[in-house]
């Protein structure tokens, strides 16, 4: 038994304390002896690489069967919404993108169509920043969806499906970075449109990749889909039916997974998702192999709304991606400059050089910021996870009143005690890998 | 820095109450505060004149009917059904916004409306989409809203359920026997503003540590600066910066 200086006795009133840190398995053993328990309290996490992120998991166990199973959550808290309490609107994309890291698309996206609903604006974004969506919200899926059977593989050992799934995000990655800058928390969808427009050779890029895509996802499929062990471990695993979904309000591929179509982008269509064709996934078997057909196909499903995104944008060069509102629009496009991105040298010029009252103008939106009428506003998009939704609401203020963020991971993973309780301490990880929380996005 | 925040006080302090500064032919019935100013200066030597300003903070007006669309069949809809339980006063007032309608319903009748709203075949708001928290310093005697956001699969609609209830007596029922998946939304509601959502299962903090003091997301939550390494100076928490209000 190793000594554990941050749990100085072993000796509870609970009954006896071990801590296990990957030494041998007979050490433990020899020291429970004679009396030993069967039903044991195991604390798993928050640090643990199966646990798909820093979730803690109290498992009550008998022999290897699961009898109890809670989360303990909020080793991530940041504190995000109390943030963009103090910050202008604008700024709250910049907060909110970095939630759930996996899908800031969806982040920014919910969060300015509610703030677009308060304002008024829905009806005068421009076609071109609602295109520009859609199209970076599906490659984000795509990019969430690789990385959600990547780690799933991962914690059931399947390594390969790891190293490939991360290797097809990388290339979703690179189109982020030619399109917004940055390969993560992009602040790209902001109240009013897009922070710019596409940069040259875009959608040549991204045809490339959705050729290479199309590929790749029937390679994904030839591995998983009917590879046995794959199955075995899968089947059957973390059921839940439609009926346990809608009671624990799970929404996205766990609730598809019960053959229920329910898609927000189908059922309350926004950014214009109403004009592509696509289809919502299902699957009948309520488990954990059912989720991961979903994601699989779902993907499929992605890589035609993109397709079509791209064919679109080819049609809209120079169109404008910010409403034409000057107290809302930011003032100034961003360009490439010598020393990096920035206010192009032509605004510069028109500010320092000649108009005053540009100056002014530029001074006060990017200090002050824009007013949003009094009221609370609530669009849900269909992300990754299911359906995450911005209540926000303003006072009349420059700054949000309150934002507060709907997690799908969040409520998903309330699923983990009915899905893992009654099964094999192995089945537990499939079972919440097949949830996907994101701990950044279950926290705030 | 300091002195002139505490000027500001509150609004009560200072005499003016919203009714007093609002236009004639405007309603206050939901009017939370008001603001001042414009630049966030205070007692200094502002000569434009803004600083002066005072606005009534008033949100959007309850709605007459007819209501338009759906919502007048969800609004007869739940008005039959609370009438047949003698639960006619359970909703307060209905405010449609920006196409989205919102009921005030009273606390103490909230999951008798939930079980309504989820049971009832013309209403039928299965999935829950968990509840929010907001609160209004400026709103006596209501400081404490719990905002939950109903979704009916079936019928395709969205609704949004207001409670209120004051900072003194910070208690709502909760709805986890009607939507179970409200376990942890009522849990950090808690965590965060300190609503206690009686007859919950287990309401204990969720997000921050066990043992923290206070309740973050509340508006007189103090906020902490940050000391730097200059000559003893510090940045001010960011609800003493100056700001524009």
């Amino acid at each position: 038994m190793t000594q554990d200086v941050y749990a100085g006795s072993s000796e509870t009133t609970q009954g006896k304390v071990f801590t296990v840190t990957g030494q041998d398995w007979d050490s433990i053993s020899e020291d429970l002896g004679e009396g030993a328990e069967e039903r044991v309290v195991v604390n798993m996490g928050p640090q643990h690489p199966s646990t798909h992120g820093v979730l803690r998991l109290i498992l009550e166990l008998e022999g290897e069967t699961v009898k109890e199973a809670r989360c303990g959550i909020g080793y991530l808290h940041t504190g995000i919404e109390k943030n963009m309490e103090y910050r202008t609107w604008v700024q709250g994309t910049t907060f909110c993108t970095r939630m759930d890291y996996l899908s800031p698309f969806f982040n920014e996206a919910t969060y300015a169509l509610g703030v677009e609903r308060l304002l008024d604006i829905e009806d005068d974004i421009p076609e071109k920043a609602q295109v520009l969506r859609v199209l970076l919200m599906e490659l984000n899926r795509i990019s969430s969806h690789l990385v959600c059977i990547a780690t799933g593989g991962m914690e059931i050992g399947a390594l390969t499906v790891m190293t490939i799934g991360f290797r097809e995000r990388e290339l979703v990655l690179d189109l982020f970075e030619l399109i917004t800058g940055l390969r993560m928390n992009h602040a790209y969808i902001r109240p009013g449109g897009v922070a710019q427009d596409l940069p040259p050779g875009a959608l040549d890029e991204i045809r490339d990749f959705v050729a290479l895509m199309k590929k790749r996802l029937a390679e994904y499929a030839a591995l998983c889909n009917a590879n046995p062990i794959f199955k075995a471990r899968l089947e059957n695993v973390g059921h839940l039916d439609l009926a346990g979904c809608l009671a624990l309000g799970l929404s996205g591929p766990p609730l598809r997974s019960t053959g229920y179509p329910w898609d927000l982008r189908k059922t309350q269509p926004y950014c214009g998702y109403e004009t592509y064709e696509f289809d919502v996934q299902t699957w009948d078997t309520c488990d954990s192999y059912g989720r991961f057909r979903v994601r699989l196909a779902e993907m499929g499903e992605s890589l035609k709304i993109v397709e079509q995104a791209a064919d679109r944008l080819a049609g809209l060069e120079d169109a404008p991606v910010m409403v034409g509102d000057k107290k809302i629009a930011w003032p100034s496009q961003l360009a490439i400059g010598s020393d990096g991105m920035g206010n192009s040298l032509d605004h510069i010029r028109h500010i320092m050089g000649e108009s005053m009252e540009a100056l002014i103008h530029h001074f006060k939106l990017v200090t002050e910021g824009f007013r949003v009428p009094a009221g609370q506003a609530y669009v849900p998009v269909e992300s990754p996870r299911g359906e995450l939704g911005a209540h926000v609401v303003s006072d009349g203020g420059t700054r949000p009143f309150r934002a507060h963020f709907r997690d799908p991971s969040f409520t998903n993973l309330q699923a983990t005690s009915v899905m893992s309780e009654g099964g094999m301490v192995a089945d537990v990880i499939v079972a919440i890998a097949s949830i996907d929380p994101v701990m950044g996005g279950v926290d705030r | 820095m300091s002195d002139e925040h505490k000027e500001q006080g509150s609004d009560k302090e200072r005499g003016t109450r919203t009714q007093d500064v609002v236009r004639a032919g405007t309603t206050t019935e939901n009017a939370v505060g008001v603001r001042r100013g414009m630049f966030g200066a205070r007692g200094s030597g502002d000569t434009s004149g803004y600083g002066g300003l005072v606005d009534p903070i008033v949100f959007p007006a309850t709605s007459q009917r007819p209501f338009g669309g759906w919502f007048d069949e969800v609004a007869d809809a739940l008005e039959a059904r609370l009438g047949d339980d003698g639960l006619e006063h359970a909703v307060e007032r209905v405010v449609i916004h920006r196409g989205e309608i919102t009921f005030h319903v009273r606390r103490e009748d909230l999951p008798s409306v939930a079980r309504l709203l989820r049971d009832d075949e013309a209403l039928r708001f299965e999935f829950c989409s968990g509840v929010s928290g907001v609160h209004y310093p400026g709103d006596e005697g209501r400081e404490l809203h719990a905002v939950y956001h109903l979704l009916s699969m079936t019928h395709n609609r969205r609704i949004r359920l207001e409670v209120s209830a004051p900072d003194a007596d910070p208690h709502i029922p909760s709805i986890v026997g009607v939507y179970p998946t409200n376990d942890w939304h009522e849990r950090e509601t808690f965590d965060m503003f300190g609503i206690i959502f009686d007859g919950h299962p287990a309401l204990t903090r969720i997000l921050m540590p066990d043992d923290w003091p206070g309740h973050p997301q509340r508006k007189d939550y103090p906020l902490g600066g940050i000391p730097v390494e200059y000559k003893g100076g510090s940045i001010p928490p960011p609800d003493e910066r100056r700001s524009y209000s």
